[in-house]
């Protein structure tokens, strides 16, 4: 997501095979979580255990899509890059399900309460403006809109980075209060390294 | 109050059991439907079925692999996979403080001449879920009277076993062990404040605290610590673990109150495990009646 997928270096189709594996993939999660509510995989509290999934899933799929170009530049691996957008369209699915679990599970609508949740809540917050910044990068995903905003493009699309930052902000503020921060700090360092390729990687116009 | 005999739980556990099937089926019609399609008929009669107005105890299964035991692990399963390790027999609990009889003393003493009664209480935990949980037990007031606590003791004053060879997580650092919690003297004397031994007419297991634990049911659950190492008679509020490491998020009193939020999430409703929507919460988790005046005058916003 964070560079074009039209980039100038040609990587070549992406084999069909491939793309449908990760496809299928992709939705596994989705899936485990139907499977699971339906067949009591998941424990005494299956709305906690299918937001928190979903949550991680979210997560776990925009740091996949910032890997893809540092595997390209690191490891000269570009058909990654192609598959770029469909982790990252996957990043925002599981983020629209995190949302609206939340949205109807743990509020059941009550706007008063989401906007008091909102307003008090700096982890609630964060997580908010994570999703409005994953927003416009799903809604210009498709070719014709990368064309239309051409060199715009690649700099909207460096919202993806506030999204991964407050994420990580977002776990990291709702882990706090119950003592046990190792999970957000293993996503907090994962990122880290992936914006400190990036820095590295200014060095190298090569790119 | 909910006291009850265990004949009667037994024959309301059976019943209770078949409405909590049929809450629970109400969450898998609803992934059933966005699995297979909406033609599930079936299913769509369950999802307009009533829920009883009444607090039908949670399951076996749910009260013993859904738990907060941060001696075995932060995760919620984790106490059920891990709790193993525990060695409940021998036990000793040391008994210290202001009073006349302090000593090391072995379970099965403190345990002689204590009838052991069911209580079955309501459970709400902190984080915003609930249990309804068929304890046994005897009231704590009654055990603490032994010792001939002086004048001096204002507070009582727990610890849980401090062993990281039994207990696993102690070897980490996510809290300060061992876990310490603390009431006034008022409320450990209180009738409802009970010392666990079992549940479900079954011995405790680990994983919920075994084999001795307290259950303050008006107070969020981490007051209520599990398998207890230590009494303490004491003349000043104890710095208790959650208090200490986030005064701002844990009161020491931490009495169940829908109009004073956490900062981090609102404390207004619950989720009843085994439910689907949200339950509001009761004030002192709706033992206001047998509680309420132990705070009066006091401002529980203050005083949270
Ligand atoms: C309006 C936006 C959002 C809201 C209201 C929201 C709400 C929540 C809530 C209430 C929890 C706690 C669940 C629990 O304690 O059981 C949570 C956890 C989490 N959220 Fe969000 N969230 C939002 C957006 C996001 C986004 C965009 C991401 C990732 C890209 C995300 C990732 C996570 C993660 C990783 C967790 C922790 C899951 C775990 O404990 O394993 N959230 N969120």
């Amino acid at each position: 997501m964070a560079s074009s997928l039209l980039g100038r270096q040609t990587a070549g189709r992406v084999p069909a095979w491939l793309w449908l594996l990760l496809f299928c993939a992709g939705l596994l999660p989705f899936l485990h979580g139907l499977l699971g509510v339906w067949l009591h995989w998941l424990g005494a509290n299956p709305v906690e255990a299918v937001t928190r999934a979903s949550g991680d899933w979210a997560l776990r799929f925009l740091l996949l899509t910032l890997l893809m170009s540092s595997l390209r530049r690191r490891l000269g691996w570009r058909l990654g890059v192609r598959l770029r957008r469909m982790l990252g369209l996957y990043a925002f699915f599981y983020a629209v399900v995190h949302v609206l679990l939340y949205l109807w599970l743990d509020q059941f609508f009550d706007w008063v309460a989401i906007g008091e949740d909102i307003l008090e809540r700096p982890f609630i917050l964060a997580g908010l403006l994570a999703f409005l910044a994953l927003l416009p990068l799903a809604l210009t995903s498709t070719r014709t809109m990368m064309r239309r905003l051409g060199p715009r493009w690649k700099a909207l699309h460096r919202l993806v980075y506030a999204a991964g930052l407050l994420a990580v902000l977002h776990f990291w503020w709702m882990k706090e209060s119950k003592s046990d921060v190792s999970e957000p700090l293993l996503y907090a360092v994962l990122l880290g390294l992936l914006l400190l390729e990036r820095l590295v990687a200014r060095g190298h116009p090569a790119d | 109050m909910f006291i009850r005999k265990p004949q009667q739980l037994t024959e309301n556990a059976v019943t209770d059991w078949a409405l909590y099937q049929r809450r629970r089926e109400f969450l898998r019609g609803m992934a059933g439907v966005i699995l297979l399609g909406a033609g599930w008929p079936g299913r769509a009669a369950v999802a307009t079925s009533p829920r009883p107005a009444d607090d039908p105890p949670n399951s076996w299964e749910d009260i013993t692999s859904y738990n907060n035991f941060y001696e075995f692990g932060t995760g919620k399963g984790d106490p059920a996979r891990n709790a193993r390790t525990l060695q409940t027999s021998p036990w000793d609990v040391v008994v210290d403080g202001e009073c006349t009889r302090p000593g090391k003393y072995p379970l099965e003493d403190l345990l002689k001449g204590m009838a052991i009664e069911e209580r079955i209480y309501r459970l709400r935990c902190v984080e915003g879920w609930s249990m309804v949980i068929p304890w046994q037990g005897f009231e704590l007031g009654r055990l603490l009277k032994r010792f001939e606590p002086t004048s001096r003791a204002k507070y009582v004053r727990f610890e849980t076993l401090l062993d990281p060879k039994q207990m696993p997580a102690q070897q980490g650092d996510v809290l300060d062990w061992p876990y310490v919690e603390g009431l006034r003297m008022d409320e450990a004397m209180h009738p409802l404040t009970l010392l666990a031994t079992g549940l479900y007419d079954k011995t405790l297991p680990n994983q919920n605290g075994a084999p001795l634990r307290l259950v303050v049911p008006w107070k969020y659950g981490f007051k209520s610590l599990k398998s207890i190492a230590r009494i303490s008679f004491v003349t000043e509020e104890p710095e208790t673990t959650w208090n200490r490491l986030s005064p701002e998020e844990y009161g020491f009193y931490s009495n169940v109150n829908p109009e004073v939020p956490h900062p981090r999430w609102s404390q207004a409703r619950e989720r009843r495990i085994g439910e689907f929507s949200k339950r509001k919460t009761l004030m002192f988790n709706g033992y206001a009646d047998q509680v309420a005046s132990l705070y009066a005058g006091m401002d529980l916003s203050l005083y949270f």
